[in-house]
């Protein structure tokens, strides 16, 4: 039976202030008895919330929910300032050619050639932590520098301007850490920066992938504006900061919070992807959903009739944790065999940087489980602290001995 | 040229489901248990279907020139 938008409640969203990694136990209530439900977010206008896998599902893949109709609305977010443009804000097929232009570069098999290479920066990083000898801070002497060499090498940023991108690349995932003037402030230096490192491209060609949006730009077949080459390039540079980044130290602060099956990866190495997988399905690394879909056609969905023209946020971190598709999905197993997650997203805006963030991941579980045997906290677990006002959880810094 | 065909196919090992290719060409492709076949095998030329498999991370989609076999895309 439909249930009319009168008899539902509409709550604040998130529920909750983060709380290390856990999942606020109202997801599973909704999921089980109310799966779309009316939520208000810190901006914009009211939405429906999804929180069951499959709807999670409909809500990212099916082409009757548009990111495009988001133009032009109070979008529902928990960020002051609303991105009304780039490619999170298009549909096919607007969405498809600017994708096109830089999927290549992020494919299975591309980002396979870079797997020696990070390699080899994480056991670069893992000499120079040790030497230095316990304690260090993992945030920055590995998880940071291990997926920014990757980014920059891949896009043809120089590295050793890091201490300046940085910072601007925080004002993308900025919730209240960083005022709206500043957001704009870094996010304008961010632009102008990309900017300078194209101005340079067009004088001297390179292979790297700006080298390479530059002359999709550059020839002339009208696919690419400029403005859009700098906020894609912006984007995959703050992407490539934020997320590996923090899910580097929020894995390893789950298996060491899970003693038994740190010891199984342990013994058995050969289990590092499936064990990524589960982390990637277990930890909810967004603090809350954003990037609403707004419905172009009236749709059923979760036993609701959603109206043409209303937004829906589909809940990653609800969905990875549906019983109907994981068994016993509060436990983390890091055999388990299937295992759809939704970590990465899915649909046309599945992660762009998802072949390279398992890739990634994957070098850093690795390489920190054989070089260093005895990781450990070098804190109490309380003393800890947790970022705020930003749209991921993570830790700020991460004290550990070995 | 007249009346050109496109072969498409999804290797279904390679396929994670991410849906990419069903958002980018919804005629085209469907998932069925989270992996993607293609709804025709033999279509009309169409961007939508290069798109798909252009933005393909796993290179699980081909289209070929249904006469001769000669891949359209993805590009190597």
């Amino acid at each position: 039976m439909t249930e009319t938008r009168q008899d539902s409640t509409t709550r604040a969203y998130p529920f909750s202030a983060p709380d290390r990694l856990d999942l606020d136990p109202r997801y599973a209530q909704l999921r089980q008895h109310e799966p779309l439900t009316r939520v208000r977010l810190p901006f914009g206008e009211p939405a429906w919330l999804a929180t069951r896998y499959a709807d999670v599902r409909t809500v990212l893949g099916d082409p009757r929910f548009s990111r495009a109709a988001s133009v032009g609305r109070d979008e529902p977010r928990i960020t002051p300032l609303q991105m009304a443009s780039g490619i999170l804000s298009m549909d096919p097929p607007e969405h498809t050619r600017l994708r096109r232009l830089v999927a290549r570069a992020f494919t299975a098999r591309r980002v396979e050639d870079l797997r020696p290479r990070a390699r080899e920066i994480a056991d670069e990083l893992l000499d120079r932590m040790v030497a230095g000898g316990p304690p260090a801070d993992l945030v920055e002497a590995f998880a940071t520098p291990l997926p920014v060499t990757v980014i920059c090498e891949l896009l043809g940023v120089p590295v050793a301007d890091q201490g300046r991108f940085h910072v601007w690349s925080e004002a993308i995932v900025s919730t209240t850490s960083l005022s709206p003037d500043r957001i704009r402030e870094y996010i304008d230096n961010l632009y102008a920066y990309i900017g300078e490192l194209i101005a340079r491209r067009r004088r001297v060609p390179t292979d790297d992938l700006l080298g390479a949006l530059v002359r999709a730009r550059d020839s002339d077949d009208g696919r690419l504006t400029e403005t859009e080459m700098v906020q894609l390039a912006a984007g995959l540079l703050a992407a490539g900061h934020e997320t590996t980044v923090t899910q580097i130290p929020n894995f390893v602060y789950v298996l060491l919070t899970h003693p038994a099956e740190l010891a199984r990866l342990r013994a058995d190495p050969a289990l590092v992807p499936s064990a990524v997988e589960e982390l990637m399905r277990y930890v909810p690394l967004g603090v809350a959903s954003s990037f609403a879909r707004y419905a172009l056609e009236d749709v059923e969905l979760g036993g609701v009739l959603v109206r043409a023209g209303e937004p829906v946020i589909a809940s990653l971190s609800a969905a990875n944790r549906d019983p109907e598709v994981f068994d016993d999905p509060d436990r983390l197993d890091l055999t388990r065999a299937a295992n759809p997650h939704v970590g990465f997203g899915h649909g046309v805006h599945h992660c762009i940087g998802a072949q390279l963030a398992r890739m990634e991941l994957q070098v850093a579980v690795a390489a920190l489980l054989h070089r260093l045997p005895g990781l450990r906290l070098a804190v109490p677990e309380p003393e800890l602290e947790w970022k705020s006002g930003m749209l991921v959880r993570g830790l700020r810094k991460m004290p550990v001995a070995w | 040229m007249v009346s050109r065909r496109w072969r498409v196919t999804v290797d279904p090992r390679r396929c994670i489901g991410s849906g990419i290719c069903a958002g980018a060409a919804p005629g085209h492709f469907v998932l069925v248990d989270a992996v993607s076949i293609p709804l025709d095998e033999l279509i009309a030329p169409e961007d939508s279907v290069l798109d798909a498999a252009e933005s393909c991370p796993m290179e699980a989609i081909a289209v070929r020139d249904a006469a001769d076999g000669r891949v359209i895309a993805p590009e190597p």
